[in-house]
C-alpha cells in the first residue's frame, strides 16, 4: 500500500485536470472537424465538374498542347508533403512522414533527387535536416481558403516549366472517416489524363470549344491543380481534426480508466488506516484492562 | 423572354446559385457573350469580369472570378474561383486596392517580375468598381 492517502489524493486530482483538457480538445477537434467536413462537402461538385471536363479534354490532346503536359526523363522530382501544424494527432503525421521518407529514399536509389515543399509545421519540422525543403507553408491550416491552394501551385508551375523539376507529387492523408486516414501519393505534374481522380466523361454532346480545344485545356490545367492541392488541404484538415478526435476520446477514457484505479487505491489505503487505527484503540484498551 | 435556362454558379465554396433564368451575360476569355435557351452546346473559358442574368426582366450584376462555362440545350453551368454580388462589392475598398496597385505600377518596368501580377490586381479592382457602379 506504498503510497500515502494524500499522494494518491493528489495523483488523482491531477489525472481528473488531464481529462478535463482532453475532453475539452476531443469537443473543439469534432466541432473543427464537422466545418472540415462541410467544406468538403461544399467544394465536391466543383471539383467532380472540373475534373470530368478535364477528362474529357486532356484525354483527345496532344502532349505539346500546354507545357504542363510535357513528359520528360524523370532526374529531379518534388513532393508537396501536407501534414499539420500541431500535434496530438495519433499517427497522422508519422505515416505522411514515412510514407515521404519511404518514397526519398526509393528515388533516390534510382538516382533521382528529390526536393520537399513542407504543408504544415510537423513535416517541415521532421525533414528540416534530413530533406531538402524548398518551400514551406506553415501555421496556415488553421483557416484557409482556395488561395492558399493558388499560393502553392503558383509557386510550383513556374519552377516545372523552367525544368528546376520534372516531376511533382502529393502526398497527404486521405480522408476516409473519422478514424480512418490513409496516406496517398499522386503525381500532380506532368499532368496526365490516366491520373487518379480523372473520371471518364460519359456525355456524348459534342461541344463548341471558344477558345480552341487546346487553349482552353492550357487554360484548366491550372484550375486541375489547383482544385488537386486544396482538395489535398481539406482531406489533410478534416483528417487532422477527425485523428486528434479519436485520440483525445482515447485518453479521455484512459483518464478515466486511470482516475478509477486511483479511487480505488485511495479508498484502500483508507480502509487500512482506519484498521490499523482501530487495532491500534483495540490493542490499547486490552492492555489497559488487562492492568487492572 | 420567359424565364427557362437553368443557371448553376459553384465555386471551390460552395453551390453559389441555381436557378431558372432569363438570359446570362458572361465575359468569355474571347469577349463578352449571351446565353438564351437552346444554346448549341458551348465550353468556354471565363476570365474575371461581369457576369450578369435576367430574372422577370430584372438584371442582377455580379464580378465573377477565373473558370469557365459549360452550356448545353438547357443549363449553363459556371464553375468559377470567386463570385461576388453587385451590392456587396465595398467601392471604398476596390477603390483603395485600384489606387495602391496604380501607385504601385507607376514605379515599376514592364519587364518587372511583379509587374504582371499588379497590373492584374489592378484590372480586377477596375472591373469591381465598374460592376458596383451598375447597381
Amino acid at each position: 500500500m506504498g503510497a500515502s492517502l494524500k499522494e494518491i489524493k493528489r495523483q488523482s486530482v491531477a489525472v481528473d485536470k488531464t481529462r478535463q483538457i482532453t475532453r475539452a480538445m476531443n469537443m473543439v477537434a469534432a466541432s473543427k472537424l464537422k466545418s472540415a467536413q462541410l467544406k468538403m462537402e461544399n467544394f465536391r461538385p466543383y471539383a467532380d465538374k472540373l475534373m470530368g471536363v478535364f477528362g474529357s479534354l486532356a484525354g483527345r490532346a496532344e502532349s505539346t498542347t500546354s507545357p504542363l503536359l510535357a513528359v520528360r526523363e524523370p532526374r529531379r522530382v518534388r513532393v508537396i508533403m501536407m501534414t499539420s501544424d500541431r500535434g496530438l494527432c495519433a499517427g497522422f503525421n508519422t505515416n505522411i512522414i514515412k510514407e515521404v521518407g519511404n518514397f526519398t529514399k526509393e528515388k533516390n536509389e534510382e538516382g533521382l533527387e528529390v526536393s520537399l515543399v513542407a504543408v504544415g509545421k510537423k513535416g517541415r519540422d521532421s525533414f528540416r535536416k534530413k530533406g531538402n525543403i524548398v518551400d514551406e507553408y506553415v501555421e496556415k491550416l488553421g483557416s484557409f481558403d482556395m488561395s492558399l491552394a493558388t499560393e502553392i501551385a503558383e509557386e510550383a508551375v513556374p519552377s516545372f516549366i523552367a525544368e528546376e523539376y520534372d516531376e511533382l507529387y502529393l502526398c497527404y492523408n486521405e480522408f476516409r472517416n473519422v478514424s480512418s486516414q490513409k496516406p496517398v501519393m499522386i503525381r500532380l505534374l506532368p499532368a496526365s489524363t490516366v491520373g487518379s481522380g480523372v473520371a471518364e466523361s460519359e456525355s456524348t454532346i459534342e461541344y463548341i470549344y471558344e477558345p480552341s480545344e487546346e487553349q482552353l485545356l492550357a487554360h484548366i490545367i491550372p484550375m486541375y491543380l489547383r482544385v488537386l492541392i486544396y482538395r489535398g488541404l481539406l482531406e489533410t484538415s478534416a483528417g487532422e481534426h477527425g485523428s486528434r478526435m479519436v485520440a483525445m476520446d482515447n485518453a479521455t477514457s484512459n483518464c478515466e480508466e486511470m482516475i478509477q484505479s486511483l479511487t480505488q487505491q485511495f479508498n484502500r489505503a483508507r480502509q487500512a488506516a482506519i484498521t490499523a487505527e482501530l487495532m491500534d484503540i483495540v490493542g490499547g484498551t486490552e492492555a489497559l484492562s488487562a492492568k487492572k | 423572354m420567359a424565364d427557362e435556362l437553368i443557371l448553376e454558379i459553384v465555386t471551390p465554396e460552395k453551390l453559389a446559385f441555381s436557378d431558372i433564368v432569363g438570359e446570362v451575360t458572361l465575359s468569355g476569355s474571347e469577349g463578352e457573350f449571351g446565353v438564351l435557351i437552346g444554346h448549341a452546346p458551348l465550353l468556354s473559358s471565363v476570365k474575371f469580369g461581369e457576369l450578369n442574368y435576367t430574372k422577370d426582366n430584372k438584371k442582377t450584376y455580379y464580378v465573377a472570378g477565373e473558370g469557365y462555362v459549360e452550356i448545353t440545350n438547357l443549363k449553363a453551368t459556371v464553375l468559377v474561383e470567386s463570385i461576388e454580388k453587385a451590392e456587396s462589392i465595398l467601392k471604398e475598398e476596390a477603390q483603395k486596392a485600384k489606387e495602391s496597385a496604380e501607385t504601385e505600377l507607376a514605379g515599376m518596368n514592364k519587364d518587372d517580375a511583379d509587374y504582371e501580377r499588379v497590373k492584374n490586381t489592378l484590372d480586377r479592382a477596375n472591373e469591381r468598381l465598374k460592376v458596383a457602379e451598375k447597381v
